[in-house]
């Protein structure tokens, strides 16, 4: 208690310091008239008096700091003198000051903002009760080429199984993936998108969450398949779609066939377990269409484990059941090659920590965010190395200064304290500035990562999380950069300051081994960023094998399905618009990830361990897509499937070992083996992609999408894509005249939604344009540091030989000798740094081979290209040290020594 | 004990005066003889002290910033009996209750050194 009191009176003596140094004088005065009324009692003059009364008191300067001592906070108070200083010192130095500043916020704000993605991603535990408990199941095996492949789809009968078995341990949870489906308040010419999620009825409330309005989904909601078409939304999708009406609940929407009514709205703040996607609708799983399919995966599988429970019997448990499950249902796989059943089989269950959520933007985006902070560490250590040698720059400038504080008394701990408030002072504006940067560019990223027509939605919350990581970045980067210069001011021996001499040369060592550190991780950046930068350009350049620019994709429903026959004349409609030159209709698009497989056997052998890929198109097609007929002909208007098929080269090489394969056939095995469809080849096109970019050619059977069931009878379709050829070179101008269209023709399509070719290859390169950009932008700021850094320690150089120098030139060293002079040690740190960066680049290059593709770090070009780029910046950065020294008029020099 | 133990160098002797000391000393003087001014403390002390604490009057301001700070003791302006300008100090109510806790303390320490010496001479 007194000592708060006494701390507060400390505090507000601190301000009005004047006033009480009044009081304490007039006090002073009066105790010394007192003593000196003593001193003439007892017979002294009154000069006498005066000299004794002061012999008495002490000296009167010593009891003057005693008492400011006693009274303030002496630490404070110096500190705030100190603040003032350093102040002026960093104000006589504002160009350099301004750069440190710069360059360091520049760092430290990437450094924030690198830290708030993986926090968001990777770190935030999902707000919900008992996150740390939280699992998600997955089942990892080694596929046909020797990988190993982990897959966390589950169908529903096995997690039943799984649930009855872990019963006591854990409560298991389902949840689906969340996807954008078409859904509609109204009428059907009002559809819109929504984020859908379908989840285990109890998951609420093992996740301890409670309704905003409403209630929330109950295990009561998840019993019988289809018998409960209730639904809950987000606290966010109900304030950005219903504007928080609180006459939300109740209404009804229609998903597909079914209609849903709304029975609750979420918490705030719960939009699912997947980073990066906000679940807007939650459903009970009873009324996913395949909730009853033993051979449908379609959901993660949670495990909220129970306290104290041992995670290996619990996961031997549910792997012995799961695996039952598999052999049980094995035996229907009697067309599949039997190693495959074994490797299936083999598979083995794991439980993942899901603390954090789990989403495929995490798998993703682990190793991308990963060499992504350590491009801004290497950034950070970069800029630091710059401040450093500022700082080292600024305390050699004011040696003397320091050397006279010393001789005077000042104590090492007071210098210390001294130089590192300057530190502070650089760290913390610096700071400021970066964290406005951070602010800006985290969001900005999520932005990049995402496409516009899906975008990423990530919380980023400035939370305390990421304050302490700013707080603990802000001390260490200035302990980084401002600890040697204090220990070194503190070391300081004033004889030698006075002098000069050894000190100087050390100092100068020190700066050069920064030199050294800051080319080589400046290289590593480089190196890294070449890496990224070629392979977004060769995986985005790639021959597509047809032709993206002008192509409209309306993929399309028609609910009650409808004959090939409407489908084609559907398009014809779309074929008469204007700026429309050609239509024709596909299963789904290329590259929009959709995948058909299945096994394919040549003249009866034995169903093959690879896979054939598949998808039905229309008779114009291939000419719609601009590819290239090799052989052969395009699938002509009565062709069917099981009957003709257009294969790519791929598929020749693979199954007709590259032979011709016109009018030769081939057979499609079905998983249960009971059917094979029997294709006859009718033509070859040339290789394309067909799900993603990144991955080797496929071999794929181009189908006709006149469909016939095993009874012969041609099918009736109610899925497909439109492809549209238009002349224009903005197809989406055109998309919203075409969905009209659509709607208005009568025969029951619906378009669902509508891109462009393009856009499924850009959203294909997100990952490697985000990281070829942001490596760029790093490699610039990481050269321009360096070569700042550079110019500042070469040009310190300069100044402190300009003497030694000046006696050179006198002495007849040409303009040759000198530049040799001063910028040899340099480039001899800057061949050592790109050396060294080489090294650890090329051993880096291991780790981020996933990330690349088509290039490698071994290529000359990538090796030379950073080197030549560096050296280049170097020798602009030595160029106006080297020009002063060149021109120091030793004249001039000398005189004004 | 509050403050800093930093010890006050007393003339003379070379005797050493713990600055808690001063404090309570000052505490006792003020609660015995009525509000004081610095200079009549020092008197004071010097007097008790047969002059074996010889020290300078000056080092009494830090004790008495302190005191004051604690809220121990009040200062106001007054007139000497000479019709000098004083700043006499009076020990607060909270400075009768520290004072008494403080001796309290004292007596309990010196009961221990006490022990503690004599224990070593039987020895």
């Amino acid at each position: 208690m007194k000592r708060i009191r006494r701390m507060m009176r400390q505090m507000q003596a601190m301000f009005g310091g004047k006033h009480a140094d009044a009081e304490m004088e007039r006090e002073l005065a009066a105790h010394l008239l007192l003593l000196e009324d003593e001193m003439m009692r007892k017979g002294a003059t009154p000069e006498e008096a005066r000299r004794l009364a002061r012999i008495k008191l002490g000296g009167v300067e010593q009891v003057r700091i005693m008492h400011r001592e006693e009274r303030g906070l002496p630490f404070v108070e110096s500190l705030a003198a100190d603040v003032r200083f350093g102040w002026r010192q960093l104000m006589k130095h504002k160009v350099t000051t301004t750069a440190a500043v710069l360059s360091l916020a520049l760092a430290m704000g990437s450094c924030v903002a690198a830290f708030r993605l993986v926090d968001a991603l990777f770190l935030q535990p999902l707000p919900i009760a008992h996150a740390e408990r939280l699992y998600v199941l997955s089942r990892q095996l080694i596929d046909q080429m020797g990988a190993p492949r982990s897959d966390d789809h589950w169908a529903y009968p096995d997690f039943v199984r799984m649930r009855d078995v872990s019963k006591k341990n854990a409560d298991l949870i389902a949840v689906s993936y969340t996807n954008r489906y078409d859904l509609t308040f109204k009428t059907d010419e009002e559809m819109e998108k929504a984020y859908v999620q379908y989840v285990s009825g109890w998951m609420f409330s093992s996740f301890g969450l409670h309704p905003t309005l409403g209630r929330l989904l109950t295990q009561e909601d998840d019993r019988t398949p289809g018998a409960h078409p209730y639904a809950v939304i987000s606290y966010d999708y109900w304030s950005r779609r219903f504007g928080k009406d609180p006459k939300v609940i109740g209404r009804t929407f229609r998903l597909g066939e079914q209609i849903f009514e709304i029975v609750g709205v979420g918490p705030k703040g719960f939009t699912g377990i997947e980073p990066g996607t906000a679940t807007e609708i939650f459903l009970p799983t009873m009324m996913h269409p395949w909730v009853s399919r033993a051979d449908a995966s379609w959901f993660r599988t949670l495990a909220l484990v129970a306290p104290g429970t041992a995670l290996e019997p619990l996961r031997a448990k549910m792997d012995a059941v799961s695996r039952g499950f598999e052999t049980e249902r094995s035996k229907t796989w009697t067309g599949m090659p039997p190693q495959m059943v074994s490797m299936i089989l083999a598979a083995r269950l794991l439980m993942n920590h899901a603390t954090a959520g789990v989403s495929t933007l995490q798998g993703d985006y682990r190793q991308a965010m990963v060499w992504l902070g350590a491009l801004v560490l290497m950034v950070l250590l970069i800029a630091c190395g710059n401040v450093a040698n500022l700082m080292t720059a600024l305390a050699a400038s004011r040696a003397r200064e320091m050397a006279l504080r010393v001789a005077i008394g000042a104590g090492r701990l007071r210098l210390m304290q001294m130089v590192m408030v300057e530190s502070a002072m650089l760290g913390l504006m610096a700071a400021g500035l970066g964290s406005v940067f951070a602010w800006w560019a985290a969001p900005m990223v999520v932005r990049m990562i995402s496409p516009a027509s899906n975008p990423a939605r990530l919380a980023l919350p400035a939370d305390v999380r990421v304050l302490v990581v700013g707080l603990l970045l802000i001390l260490v980067v200035i302990l980084l950069f401002g600890l040697a210069p204090a220990l070194r001011a503190s070391a300081m021996q004033p004889t030698m300051a006075l002098k000069g001499g050894e000190e100087m040369q050390m100092k100068r060592r020190s700066m050069y081994g920064l030199v050294a550190a800051q080319t080589a991780f400046c290289f590593i950046v480089l190196f890294l960023a070449g890496l990224f930068a070629v392979t977004f350009h060769r995986l985005s350049s790639q021959r597509m094998g047809f032709e993206q620019k002008g192509l409209l994709l309306l993929e399309t429903e028609s609910p009650h399905g409808q004959t090939p026959e409407a489908w084609a004349q559907m398009g014809e409609q779309l074929r008469s618009m204007p700026g429309v030159t050609a239509v024709a209709e596909s299963g789904w698009p290329l590259l929009s990830t959709g995948s058909w497989n299945g096994s394919i056997s040549v003249n009866g052998r034995p169903p093959s361990m690879t896979l054939g890929y598949f998808l039905t198109v229309s008779p114009g097609w291939i000419d719609t897509m601009k590819m290239h007929l090799l052989k052969g002909r395009a699938i002509a208007t009565m062709d069917t499937f099981p009957g003709e098929a257009i294969v790519n080269e791929r598929f020749v090489k693979d199954f007709f070992q590259g032979q011709d394969p016109l009018g030769k056939t081939f057979e499609k095995t079905t998983g249960s083996g009971e059917q094979k469809l029997l294709c006859r080849v009718v033509g070859v096109v040339a290789d394309t992609p067909y799900r993603y970019l990144r991955e080797e050619v496929l071999p794929v059977a181009f189908v006709p999408y006149r469909e016939l069931d095993d009874k012969g009878i041609v099918k009736k379709e109610s899925n497909g894509t439109f492809l549209v050829r238009t002349t224009t070179s903005d197809p989406m101008a055109m998309a919203a005249e075409m969905r009209r269209k659509v709607a208005a023709s009568g025969a029951g399509f619906r378009v669902s939604n509508v891109e462009t070719q393009q856009e499924l290859i850009d959203n294909q390169t997100v990952r490697e344009r985000l990281l070829a950009m942001l490596g760029a932008f790093f490699a610039g700021v990481a050269l321009l540091l360096a070569a700042v850094g550079l110019y500042g320690v070469l040009h310190y150089s300069v100044m402190q030989r300009e003497r030694e120098i000046g006696v050179r030139i006198a002495l007849g060293a040409t303009a040759r000798n000198i530049a040799q002079i001063v910028s040899a040690r340099v480039f001899a740190m800057v061949l050592l740094g790109a050396g060294v960066g080489l090294m650890l680049g090329l051993a880096s290059e291991r780790f981020v081979a996933s990330l690349l593709y088509g290039v490698k770090g071994t290529e000359i070009s990538m090796m030379t290209l950073p080197a030549v780029v560096l050296l280049l910046a170097v020798a602009l950065a030595a160029a106006p040290a080297v020009m002063r020294a060149i021109r120091i008029d030793p004249a001039v020099m000398l005189r004004s020594e | 004990m509050a403050g800093r133990e930093k010890a006050v160098k007393v003339d003379g002797e070379g005797m050493q005066l713990l600055q808690g000391t001063l404090d309570m000393i000052v505490l006792r003087t003020l609660s015995a003889l009525g509000p004081q001014h610095a200079y009549q403390i020092a008197t004071r002390l010097e007097q008790v002290s047969e002059k074996l604490l010889n020290l300078n009057q000056g080092t009494l301001y830090p004790a008495l910033v302190r005191l004051e700070q604690y809220g121990w003791i009040a200062g106001e302006w007054g007139r000497t009996e000479n019709n000098r300008e004083a700043k006499f100090y009076a020990i607060t109510k909270a400075g009768v209750k520290a004072l008494g806790e403080e001796t309290a303390r004292w007596r309990q320490m010196m009961g221990l050194v006490e022990r503690l010496l004599n224990e070593e001479f039987q020895i």
